[in-house]
């Protein structure tokens, strides 16, 4: 059992270090704990990368249970956050640290 | 300051529950005092270094290191989990039995209160990372930190209230059912942590399988209220499962069960090495 998980971890690592490959079409950039862009669409019923680039000197928090994510992303760095296959629909998404000002849509069609 | 409050306060009754849940279930063990105090203190330094190295470790495995973390974090501690309940089916009867007189059975247990100590400082450890750098981006922006800091040691104080509010709470129940109740806690604290391990694993982009959204509870209860919150670290509510996190959280109750039900001593045949 436990050998199957392993191997299956590995083709899974194999599998998705392939895809990564192509990925990284999203960007997001948090400045003065807000996101730009505040809308992102991407394609709906497929995995999706967005990079959360943070260039406030504070760490926030990537959160958002509609999408499935919690992801620190310390200050002045950045962090790949793993989305879908989503519905079409509207996702939103919160800094946690920031909630008043920071807040963003992904909206998947 | 009551932002401040509220975000750490949030982030601190999940550890809180866990602190509480595990302080009842080893009620009546002998030394479980210090080695929960040692698992809160090693959870509060390991949070410190976790915040300190938070790029690096979102860095690691091609952007995928925090959410392997987290994984590991959980997956360690619901195998933690286990090791107690099956030790706690074995000795739960005689520590029931004898709680209040000190007697063998009581002072055996050193070896499942490592395991708790490890599960209080992994839940420590993870709210605790979070709680860290937030704190830490106040102090760092100056200007209106100070009111903002005091908040947030108020959501600690409030937290670990808390904590306490529980623990108190399960100390109503009574001596010969108390082990029953938190061992059932326990189980579902651990399927909860398991079906969350295995989405961080979705996160990272390892087990991609059968990630459909089962259903959306989202309109009558929100994984991100506080009510919401509470029931998702003590049962592992979660207001839009994935196919795999269900399946994962139904095999860890049942595992869980299987590991009691082998560990449960047959009468009049009770083998003395029990917990290896």
């Amino acid at each position: 059992m436990r050998r199957a998980l392993a191997a299956f971890g590995i083709v899974a690592v194999v599998a998705t270090g392939a895809a990564s490959a192509r990925a990284d079409d999203y960007v997001v950039t948090i400045k003065d704990h807000r996101f730009t862009p505040a809308e992102i669409k991407v394609p709906a019923n497929q995995r999706v990368t967005i990079t959360v680039v943070n260039e406030d000197a504070t760490a926030e928090e990537f959160d958002s249970s509609a999408l499935k994510v919690e992801k620190v992303v310390a200050g002045k760095s950045k962090g790949v956050v793993r989305i879908g296959p989503l519905k079409p629909g509207r996702y939103p998404f919160i800094g946690e640290y920031h909630e008043a000002t920071a807040k963003g849509v992904v909206i998947a069609e | 300051m009551l932002g401040a409050l509220i975000i750490v306060f949030r982030e601190v009754i999940e550890a809180g529950l866990i602190v509480g849940i595990v302080m009842a279930a080893t009620r009546g063990v002998i030394g479980r005092g210090r080695w929960i105090t040692i698992g809160i203190a090693g959870g509060v330094l390991g949070a410190s270094i976790v915040a300190v190295f938070a790029g690096a470790i979102s860095d690691a495995f091609q952007g995928a290191g925090q959410e392997l973390f987290n994984a590991g974090v959980l997956g360690i501690a619901v195998i933690m989990l286990m090791w107690h309940n099956a030790w706690m089916a074995r000795h739960g009867r005689e520590i029931a039995d004898e709680m209040g007189r000190v007697g063998t059975a009581v002072s055996e247990g050193a070896k499942p209160l490592t395991a708790l100590a490890i599960v209080v400082g992994l839940a420590v450890l993870r709210e605790g990372s979070e709680v860290v750098l937030f704190l830490y981006g106040i102090m760092a922006s100056g200007t209106s930190g100070s009111a903002l800091l005091v908040g947030g040691v108020l959501g600690i104080a409030a937290g670990a209230a808390f904590t306490a509010l529980t623990y108190l709470g399960l100390l109503a129940i009574p001596n010969r059912n108390i082990f029953s109740v938190t061992s059932w806690l326990i189980a579902l604290l651990a399927a909860g942590m398991a079906a969350q391990a295995i989405q961080f694993l979705n996160n990272a982009g390892l087990v991609v399988a059968l990630d459909r959204t089962l259903w959306d509870t989202s309109w009558l209860l929100s994984e991100k209220s506080i009510f919401g919150r509470l029931l998702h670290t003590l049962v592992g509510y979660i207001d839009r499962p994935t196919e795999m996190q269900l399946i994962v959280y139904v095999a860890t109750l049942l595992a869980m069960f299987l590991l009691m039900r082998i560990a449960r001593p047959t009468p009049r045949m009770r083998i003395p090495a029990a917990a290896e």
